[in-house]
């Protein structure tokens, strides 16, 4: 096979909450059952995370509430620092630099016009006080469009196509249901047509006729744009539905990885087995 | 015939952390080949473990033991059973099909869109990819009124065909088919005979799981018989001789 480069490229990334120690490594894990530094009581949220994501591919990450799920895509987005690991961005300089050593300009050129983000919060991702439109348009701001024509234009666009209905485009986002918001939400995450699209617990809180039509919705924007896409759910359906390859983690450590349809029939490590066996 | 898929020792052992690290054998010292256009089947009782091979064969299941090469379509060399993902997927995408025992599909898509969805990843035109679905929809006998509605509700024969129709609308290099006449009646599995036939001819090797020993028979160029006990099973048919160690 002709080897293809990844579009991202993780190395050990780490993110350890407190001051740390040099223990703070073994001391946690999955053998250990924590994530808590006994030496010096760091919360080590995620450890020596690597994995490559390729073009079009969909990854999903799966575990249990503190397992470092959020906290690793939040890594990514730069909402959270990380405290070691190279992350190599093939969209940014081709890959040859790693992202997280960037300074907070170039971090906030990728943000912006790289990658889109979906939060479980929507207080995360939205700002209730700005109107949908509004919300769309800071993204739009963000990465250098300024033309109010343009920006409504493709405001209207985004919210069509996320099934928002456009007469609501300058209404506040706090009036809307849970699946408009997320909706939204992947609106102003497309804005910019970015190659990578994080979403974090997408259908949590929405009930399962919401939860149906946005996971259809993602799967059809994902192939109408080829975007590459870190999917972060504790729901092996949703994970099951949308991805291809999935990683397991556990207390802050990958603990298994593999082609989705393997880590449910076969998964191998212990937690997999308990997890795929807790499926309701 | 040039070959196409080898393998060797395939060994699949699954071992149940639940069950105190209970380990239970699915297949063992498995080797065989493939030709290009050959049919071979996989014959033994329930519980022999003939999904375990397919499965193992698609990476749906890590294999413990053993090696799959597989001569890809641009001449390359692949070791399925140790590949990187990325390049399973792709070869999933476009060269190995797959048809599982039972049909698992999401019950908002329509029967068209479920064969066609292949189509789309390979980056097909919609209006193509549905007229190409729409062909071996009706070449399946799937009545043309139930083309817009969801599998989950067609009968377990036409779900059965709906999930060979989905696996073989991109006409891959290599077919692995578990059961693929399990639920059907006599002119259901006649057509899914004429099918495999005719992929046959166009050179897809194929790869059947079956215990209908019988429409084997009439499909397959070979059969490899496994069975759970120690020793080495022989089995005739009227053209070829295969021979299985398994447990």
């Amino acid at each position: 096979m002709l080897k293809e480069k990844p579009l991202l490229k993780i190395r050990e990334l780490t993110c350890i909450f407190g001051i740390g120690c040099s223990k703070c490594n073994s001391s946690t894990g999955p053998l250990a059952g924590t994530n808590i530094c006994s030496y010096c009581g760091s919360i080590v949220a995620c450890a020596d995370v690597s994995f490559d994501l390729y073009d079009g591919e969909i990854l999903g990450i799966v575990g249990e509430s503190g397992s470092g799920k959020t906290t690793l895509v939040k890594c990514l987005y730069f909402d959270t620092p990380a405290s070691a690991g190279e992350v190599y961005f093939r969209a940014y300089k081709d890959g040859k630099v790693n992202i997280l050593a960037l300074t907070a300009q170039e971090k906030r050129y990728i943000r912006h016009h790289l990658m889109g983000m979906v939060y479980q919060d929507h207080h995360d991702g939205l700002n209730l006080d700005f109107t949908a439109g509004g919300n769309i348009a800071e993204k739009l701001i963000a990465a250098g469009t300024y033309h109010v024509g343009q920006i409504r234009s493709r405001a209207a666009e985004l919210l069509q196509r996320t099934e928002v209905p456009v007469a609501r485009m300058d209404d506040l986002p706090r009036f809307f249901s849970g699946g408009m918001k997320r909706r939204v939400q992947i609106a102003k995450a497309l804005a910019n047509n970015p190659p990578l699209v994080l979403l974090d617990e997408v259908t949590t809180g929405l009930d399962v006729s919401v939860q149906a039509r946005v996971l259809d919705l993602i799967k059809k924007l994902q192939r109408e744009l080829r975007l590459s896409m870190i999917v972060v759910s504790h729901d092996l359906g949703v994970i099951r539905l949308l991805t291809n390859r999935t990683m397991v983690m556990k207390t802050g450590r990958i603990v298994e990885m593999g082609l989705t349809d393997q880590i449910l029939e076969d998964p191998q490590h212990p937690y997999t087995q308990l997890l795929v066996s807790s499926i309701i | 015939m040039t070959e196409i898929l080898k393998v060797s020792g395939l060994t699949k052992v699954f071992n149940l952390h639940l069950l105190g690290g209970k380990k239970v054998i699915g297949c063992k010292g498995i080797s065989f080949h493939l030709k290009v256009g050959e049919v071979l089947g996989i014959s033994g009782p329930s519980g022999a473990g003939k999904s375990t091979i397919l499965k193992c064969i698609y990476r749906t299941y890590t294999a413990t033991a053993g090696q799959a090469f597989y001569i890809a379509s641009n001449g390359n060399i692949v070791e399925l059973l140790g590949a990187p993902e990325n390049d399973v997927l792709k070869l999933r995408q476009q060269e190995i099909g797959y048809v599982s025992q039972f049909l698992r599909v999401v019950p908002r898509v329509s029967a068209m869109h479920v064969v066609a969805e292949k189509l789309f990843l390979n980056g097909y035109e919609e209006s193509q990819a549905l007229k190409v679905a729409a062909c071996l929809l009706e070449y399946l006998g799937i009545p043309k009124d139930l083309w817009e509605a969801s599998p989950v509700t067609f009968s377990g024969g036409q779900q059965q065909r709906i999930n060979i129709a989905r696996a073989v609308v991109n006409r891959p290099r290599i077919l692995l088919l578990d059961e693929p006449t399990a639920s059907l009646d006599e002119q259901a599995k006649q057509r899914v005979n004429d099918l495999i036939m005719d992929l046959k001819q166009s050179g897809t090797a194929i790869l059947i799981a079956s215990h209908d020993q019988e429409n084997l028979e009439r499909v397959a160029d070979r059969i490899l018989f496994i069975d759970h006990i120690d020793e080495s099973k022989l089995r005739r048919d009227n053209r070829n001789v295969c021979k299985v160690a398994h447990n």
